[in-house]
């Protein structure tokens, strides 16, 4: 097996007796004191998280005319500096490579933020489809902390002033974060109030200690953020999307651009005038019972589809989960019955997201 | 009051006719946080080792096995809207059924506690 990449933080992690598992071809903290634990720190206060698996390119270069912006699904070049935008790198078959985060950090400047497992396959397929300018890998000098809770702008005003505290939803500025240069962005992966916190590796292990010396944080492993992104029915890929599913099928058209060019346009557009033959489905469990990863979903007697994402909702009281089914069998209110073995779970289609009562635009 | 383990991690206290049966601390543990425990049909009847009722957490769905043949008496009612309490108190306040015992020999299929100290050892 392929040695797993450690994050600046890996024996910090054992330290503090987290429960590692590989995630993305990384070691990765699960949990701290436990899922429920640590996800309620998060919708109630404040959570910490190690997210320096994920991936990060930089590219200098003009966006338009290197191709950079014939790329991805969303305009690039529209992006006001200071600001990112969320959306898809395509192959010609319309499916989903990954799903990602452009900040655009200058004129001729964005960073790129994209998946762990799918990192190196991404930077591969972005420099084959440039036409010129320069694409760097920052993946193993960058870090990145999330700092996510109803408290959490109070924790970074606290201790990096209060600039951060007017940070707007998608907007991010560019700082000194204990002596170094760093980026602090108003975006996360919880629908709560929070902060995604890119900066140089060598000083993630100082910037978890400084966070973690304020009460009000707690830190939360990929058990809860698992939790806490499924509840506000965000998608992950590997999960929910993958290279054989389009944004069509996820739901997911608004972050699409039909007005302008991007890889896998055609098949897109194909798909749109047939209809897909599949759509993404959420649905709530009828008792406490958790739906999980490719449990079986049946409708009146047949297989219908498949779980893509699943899990007790503790905001909810109620088992929740992500499919995918034909498109009639989507609508809202439509019962559905997931199955595992001999176990049998009736469940009922319902709207996005699952929770709505987060901080996340506070 | 005897108290007996299984290797799937069921404890057992009998105390007369009656067997009282819960997970072990150790399983509740490796479970992480429970979220649901279907509990079985008072009146249900069970054979050793086979499955008298089932728990999920937020990480895995598992059987539970009975550690002792009989009749289910009675259920951990509190369990229905809050199974953490298998987590806070697996081996008291987290029991799961009474069983009436019907064959008190089985618990030569079983393990002291201090044996089953030893087997977690092992594991």
């Amino acid at each position: 097996m392929e040695q797993l990449q450690r994050t600046p933080l890996s024996d910090v992690h054992r330290s503090m007796n987290a429960l590692m598992a590989p995630f993305g071809g990384w070691d990765m903290p699960i949990q701290y004191e436990g899922i429920i634990a640590e996800h309620r720190a998060c919708r109630e206060g404040a959570a910490l998280f190690d997210i320096c698996h994920m991936g990060e390119f930089i590219f200098q270069g003009d966006l338009v005319a290197d191709g950079l912006e014939d790329i991805f699904t969303f305009s690039v070049v529209t992006i006001p500096v200071g600001r990112s935008r969320y959306g898809f790198l395509l192959n010609d078959a319309g499916g989903i490579v990954d799903d990602l985060i452009i900040f655009r950090l200058a004129d001729d400047t964005v960073m790129i933020v994209v998946n762990a497992a799918t990192a190196p396959k991404d930077f591969a397929v972005i420099r084959e489809r440039l036409k010129g300018g320069i694409l760097t890998d920052i993946t193993a000098d960058t870090g990145k902390l999330d700092l996510q809770g109803p408290l959490s702008r109070e924790v970074m005003t606290r201790f990096f002033g209060p600039a951060i505290g007017e940070l707007p939803y998608f907007k991010f500025i560019t700082t000194t974060i204990l002596g170094v240069p760093a980026t602090v962005s108003r975006t996360g992966y919880t629908g709560e109030l929070g902060y995604e916190i890119f900066l140089p590796a060598d000083k993630v292990s100082e910037l978890w200690q400084l966070l973690l010396s304020d009460s009000r944080v707690k830190p939360a492993g990929l058990g809860a953020r698992d939790l806490l992104r499924l509840e506000v029915g965000y998608s992950l890929y590997g999960n929910d999307l993958s290279e054989e599913i389009t944004p069509l099928e996820a739901g997911l058209e608004s972050f699409v651009n039909f007005g302008k060019n991007f890889v896998g346009k055609d098949a897109l557009l194909r798909q749109k005038e047939a209809g897909p033959s599949r759509v993404k489905v959420a649905f709530k469990v009828n008792s406490r019972r958790s739906p999980r990863h490719d449990y079986t979903i049946r409708s009146c007697g047949a297989d219908a589809g498949i779980v893509t994402s699943g899990a007790f909702s503790p905001m909810l009281g109620c088992g929740i989960g992500l499919g995918f089914v034909t498109p009639e069998l989507a609508q809202v209110g439509t019962p559905l019955t997931v199955c595992h073995d001999k176990v049998a779970m009736e469940c009922s289609v319902c709207t996005l997201p699952f929770y709505s009562g987060g901080s996340l635009r506070s | 009051m005897d108290l007996y383990f299984s290797k799937e991690h069921e404890w057992v206290k009998i105390s007369g006719t009656t067997a009282t049966v819960g997970i072990s601390d150790h399983a509740a543990h490796e479970l992480g946080d429970i979220t649901f425990v279907e509990l079985p049909a008072v009146g249900k009847t069970v054979k050793q080792f086979e499955t008298v009722a089932a728990i999920e957490s937020v990480k895995a769905a598992s059987d539970i096995y009975s550690p002792l043949s009989g009749k289910v008496t009675s259920i951990n009612e509190t369990l229905e809207n809050a199974p953490e309490v298998v987590n806070e108190s697996a081996e008291e306040a987290g029991w799961i059924c009474t069983i009436e015992i019907a064959d008190p020999t089985e618990v030569k299929n079983l393990m002291s506690k201090a044996e089953y100290d030893e087997y977690l050892k092992s594991l």
